[in-house]
């Protein structure tokens, strides 16, 4: 349990050119020589990851302390995912001393995560919070003041992980997963009764029925991680959608939410032609920020699909950020946006507090009354800083649900999900094959352990209580 | 009035094998009975095993116990349960001759050097210091011990109850043992109390058997004890019959009636040992319950009604066992009860049995809380053994989750604790594919060698057997065979044939072929096996796969059990702890990581906390 192989993303998600995705133990170096390719010199110039004419991708053995060039494939589908450098640190040589392998991969979100789900799906499990540096101070890397960082670290972890899973257990997916226990609730409860009461008077278990019910069982995880597969769970965090009237300062906010420039700022109204999406972690919470090109009514054709998708990402959002000039007073255009957000939640900054007031503020509020409003010089980056606040209370303080859950938590549940999948089947082919029940009952019992740590709720007693709620045994 | 290194009080399934235990470790022990007709007295069931307790049985027998050589002399009818399903699950059981066993077991003990046995009732321990030093009796005689175990049962305040009459007694119509139950409080002991019962006993010749399904043991008898080759044919039949509505209708009627219903009994009874009054209640949709009709012994006409356990009055008693087909003109000779008996709180034991308040106060069987003789007898001997080693200073000897389910039932006890009387269970064991009966000597009869107990023909056996499974094992690996040579073999056992060479140990990983089936194609190198060793070669070839990936989760189980903690360390002292597992912590305290771990209230990240604690110390020194 302490000592099994994790991984995680080291650097911060969305924050930087170039993202590393960090994994100790044991199976390190396995994991890695099964989803990495290295490459010799001869590869084509460009993004293309396949190998040129010339050249094949060979599997060079990863050297210790050496960095190898070479890309990441999944090795389930043969998708290649990214070109990436990797590092292999024998034990006890390593931040954590153990073995513990780096993949440096480009900054992106999506190539991140990719990256991470498989090398969890080849046998990795997800880094607690803290957890590198836990280990790294277990095993004699860090100096002793640091244990009770170390402490806070997990204590503080895992209590805001806590309330973020507290926020889900309300939601679908939980309530999913909860149904599917119940009914491996009763394919279990029928096994051990069967195995522990061969002299009862109960039902005694067919085949046929423990195949079918197991299938059933499979079939509802197979289709939630059908959903997960669409990309909803790899790719979303909390969508965030920043709205306003041209040169408001939409892209400026992005920007300084992003810490770097990256969207094009200029005073042309109408340069944000199309929505910009960023990924960015706002106080560790991911966040997927859309810059929308405004909704205003245009005859220009390529302004329209940009309005067009504004309005799509709009209705997607969990959050919107509505952004007014402070130094213009309010015109027909930020009352069509007023009329479009209606009665939904939203964070209204003022911007330009720096220049003066023009803008009869009262007037927004009476018009937005669910509003939460900010005043900001987003220019000078005043404000920022409360912005972010607001962010982080809605969402641990429950006001934002988001539609699926977070992202981290994803991909771990997405590894469960996986997990009690192939459980499943492995279950049902020993039944098929007419192996015994206690065989199958440990696969199935590994299904229902992943499906319980999903929504956090152990296993115990359980089983047995529930045999004899439901079955009359005994002398 | 003596000098004794172990006093044992009580001579049940527990108390006996603590006194076996101790006495053949050598030390100087004395058994204390109230009545020594009650010397392994079977006050319940007239059986021995089934699932998961028949594992029990085998694993006292691979440490050298008595229970296992006992029930193969005194056997009535023997059956191997679950074979149907894989053999992790199988589990042997047997019914016993109640007298004989008795009898036996009695013979045993009165011909153990160093054991004494004595009539009388313990009335209280003498404790000094914290430290127990011996036992006084009804008759104001002080014996002196260095360690005294408990192992009271039902006897410890116990009181009947039929009907709405309710007295004090021991079980089976035995003197209770009061003035215990009151000192033991005195010495800061914290006593429950807890509830079970037992069904009426009929004269087999009122019965109409025509009217019921008979029940046969196995053909082919197996024994439990590693040390028996052969125990003989079955001397008895077992009857199946079933309630009706009638039945049910009768008991309705008189639930008010019941003791168990009129709230009279405070104690907590066990769930899967209800009273029918208790079944028809809470599974009222059930048309019909069976119920077994078995024999008592061979010297009696008595039989034993399984599943008809009740506490109403004994004119209900008789109404409803009259309406059940065969059993229209019952002769009842001794009316089912219900009793309630005190007991302690597990979880204020170490894993050792021993009392943590006091010290060289160890305890078993149904004063731990748990039922059944099988539970009470695996208790008693880990006892005995560890009061003998306190005593002599050495180590205690626990056994792992991953090493018996004398570990599980131990562990589950004294770190889980329970709310009903406890009762072992193979869904209980995470290893069961390791823990199986047919290896039970293979786990544990080295470890009990090493501490002095198992004894050097016990060893010898064991030894052989290991040693004919593993040359076997190679030789079956080793030797294959051709397509032409197995193919018509395989067909005649409804298996496909093969292409290519095939090794032997491969040919017996299908599940249609049988170690037996392959002396039709072997040849003059096939060594004469005994059952105890066929069984094993068959189970560890057919489920190797299974068994390998056990094995690894037993691997990385251990690293957490093996981080040992310090019985003085006081949780409240770490910081980051939850206040709920300081508190559970500190109550129990664990004796490894892996034991915290599994207390309900202390959480991951508490285990964390921990693990960073402890570093934090071994620097700090």
């Amino acid at each position: 349990m302490y000592d099994d192989t994790i991984a995680a993303v080291a650097t911060a998600m969305g924050e930087g050119g170039i993202g590393i995705i960090r994994i100790s133990g044991e199976n390190s170096l396995e994991i890695l020589n099964k989803v990495f390719c290295s490459l010799k010199k001869n590869y084509r110039k460009g993004y293309s990851l396949e190998p040129d004419s010339a050249g094949e991708s060979i599997n060079l053995p990863v050297e210790n302390r050496k960095l190898t060039y070479g890309f990441v494939e999944d090795n389930f589908t043969g998708e290649k995912i990214d070109e990436v450098m990797a590092v292999y640190m024998k034990a006890p040589h390593s931040y954590t001393a153990e073995d513990v392998v780096e993949i440096q991969c480009h900054g992106s979100i999506v190539s991140l995560r990719k990256i991470l789900a498989l090398v969890l799906k080849n046998g990795a499990r997800l880094a607690e919070p803290g957890e590198f540096t836990k280990r790294a101070f277990l095993n004699g890397r860090l100096d002793l003041s640091q244990a009770e960082a170390v402490i806070d670290l997990i204590k503080a972890k895992s209590d805001k992980t806590f309330d973020v899973a507290l926020g889900q257990l309300e939601g679908r997916f939980s309530k999913k997963i909860k149904e599917i226990r119940a009914d491996l609730v009763d394919i279990l409860v029928n096994i051990t009764v069967n195995i522990d009461y061969p002299d009862e008077d109960i039902e005694v278990i067919t085949y046929e029925n423990l195949i079918k019910g197991i299938k059933n069982v499979k079939a509802k995880v197979d289709s939630m991680l059908a959903t997960a597969d669409t990309g909803r769970i790899l790719r979303e965090g909390l969508n965030i959608a920043i709205i306003g009237k041209p040169n408001v300062g939409k892209s400026s906010l992005m920007n300084a939410l992003l810490k770097e420039t990256r969207a094009i700022v200029t005073e042309i109204p109408g340069t944000t032609r199309d929505t910009i999406e960023e990924a960015v972690t706002i106080r560790n919470i991911p966040v997927k920020l859309t810059d929308t090109a405004g909704i205003r009514h245009t005859e220009d054709i390529i302004e329209k699909i940009g309005i067009e998708k504004s309005k799509e990402s709009f209705n997607k959002a969990d959050l919107i950020i509505f952004m007014v000039d402070n130094s213009r007073p309010l015109d027909s255009e930020d009352r069509e946006i007023i009329e479009y957000i209606g009665s939904r939640k939203v964070i209204v900054i003022i911007n330009k507090t720096d220049l003066e007031g023009r803008l009869h503020i009262n007037g927004i509020k009476e018009m937005l009354p669910q509003g939460i409003f900010i005043e900001a010089s987003v220019a000078n980056e005043e404000g920022i800083d409360k912005i972010e606040d607001e962010i982080e209370k809605l969402v641990y303080g429950g006001q934002v649900k988001q539609q699926e859950s977070l992202m981290v938590t994803n991909v771990r549940h997405k590894t469960l999900l996986e997990e009690a999948s192939s459980s499943l089947g492995d279950a049902c082919s020993m039944a098929e094959a007419g192996e015994a029940l206690e065989f199958l009952e440990i696969d199935v019992n590994r299904a229902y352990e992943a499906l319980g740590e999903i929504i956090g709720e152990a296993v115990n007693d359980d089983i047995i209580n529930e045999v004899f709620a439901r079955f009359c045994l005994g002398k | 009035m003596g000098e004794y290194d172990v006093i044992v009080v009580g001579a049940g399934h527990a108390g006996c094998e603590a006194a076996l235990a101790s006495a053949r470790m050598g030390k100087k022990t004395l058994m204390f009975s109230i009545n020594l007709e009650a010397v392994a007295m079977m006050p319940c069931n007239p059986s021995i095993g089934g699932t998961g307790k028949g594992h029990l049985v085998r694993e006292i027998d691979a440490l050298g116990g008595e229970m296992g050589k006992n029930i193969d002399k005194t056997f009535i009818q023997s059956k191997m349960l679950n074979t149907a399903k894989g053999p992790a699950v199988h589990s042997l059981r047997a019914q016993a001759d109640k007298n004989k066993y008795h009898v036996e077991m009695k013979r045993t003990i009165e011909n153990t050097p160093g054991l004494d046995m004595r009539q009388g009732e313990v009335t209280d321990i003498i404790v000094e210091n914290g430290r127990v030093c011996g036992v006084v009796t009804k008759t104001h005689t002080w014996y002196k011990a260095e360690a005294v175990i408990l192992a009271t049962g039902t006897f410890l305040a116990g009181k009947i109850f039929i009907g709405d009459s309710a007295f004090s007694s021991g079980p089976n119509g035995l003197a209770p043992s009061c003035e215990l139950a009151a000192n033991l409080k005195k010495h800061g002991m914290k006593l429950r109390r807890f509830k079970t019962g037992t069904p009426a006993r009929c004269l087999g010749s009122s019965l109409d058997y025509s009217k019921m399904e008979e029940q046969r043991g196995d053909e082919k008898t197996v024994p439990f004890s590693f040390m028996n080759d052969e125990i003989g044919d079955n001397k008895g039949l077992c009857w199946l019959t079933y309630t009706n509505e009638e039945t049910h209708r009768v008991i309705r009627e008189n639930f008010h009636r019941s003791a168990l219903f009129g709230g009279q009994i405070e104690g907590i009874g066990p769930r899967y040992c209800p009273s029918i009054e208790d079944k028809v209640n809470r599974f009222a949709d059930k048309k019909r319950h069976q119920l077994f009709i078995e024999p008592e012994g061979l010297d009696t006409d008595e039989m034993y009604i399984q599943g008809m356990s009740s506490s109403l009055p004994e004119d209900v008693q008789l109404a409803f066992y009259k309406t059940i087909a065969g059993l229209e003109n019952i002769r009842i000779v001794r009316p089912a009860y219900a009793i309630e008996y005190d007991c302690i709180d597990p979880q204020d034991l170490k894993l050792n049995l021993e009392y943590r308040a006091i010290e060289n106060l160890f305890c078993a069987g149904q004063f731990n809380g748990s039922s059944g003789y099988e539970e009470a007898a695996a208790q008693g001997l880990m006892a005995g053994i560890n009061a003998a080693l306190k005593i002599s200073g050495r180590e205690p000897f626990i056994l792992g989750r991953d090493e018996a389910y004398i570990g599980v039932l131990i562990d589950d006890l004294v770190t889980k604790g329970t709310n009903e009387p406890y009762r072992i269970m193979t869904s209980r064991a995470e290893y069961r594919l390791v823990l199986r009966q047919d290896n039970a000597d293979q786990r544990l009869t080295e470890k009990s060698y090493k501490i002095g107990l198992a004894d050097e023909e016990r060893y010898r056996r064991y030894k052989s057997k290991k040693e004919a499974v593993e040359k076997e094992m190679i030789r079956l690996t080793e030797k294959t065979v051709s397509p032409s040579e197995v193919n018509a073999f395989l067909e005649s056992h409804g298996t496909s044939p093969v292409n290519g060479r095939i090794s032997f140990a491969e040919l017996l990983k299908r599940p249609q072929i049988t170690y037996a089936d392959l002396k039709e194609i072997d040849d003059e190198t096939r060594p004469e096996l005994s059952y105890h060793e066929v069984t094993q070669l068959e189970v560890q070839i057919k489920y190797e796969g299974y068994i390998a990936k056990q094995l690894q989760q037993i691997a990385r189980f251990k690293k957490l059990e093996n981080r040992r903690l310090s019985e003085d360390l006081d949780y409240s002292e770490i910081e980051g702890l939850r206040l709920e597992a300081v508190q559970k912590l500190n109550q129990i305290k664990p004796e490894s990581v892996g034991q915290a771990s599994r207390i309900s209230g202390v959480s991951p990240a508490d285990i964390n906390v921990l693990l960073v604690y402890l570093e934090k110390r071994k620097r700090g020194n």
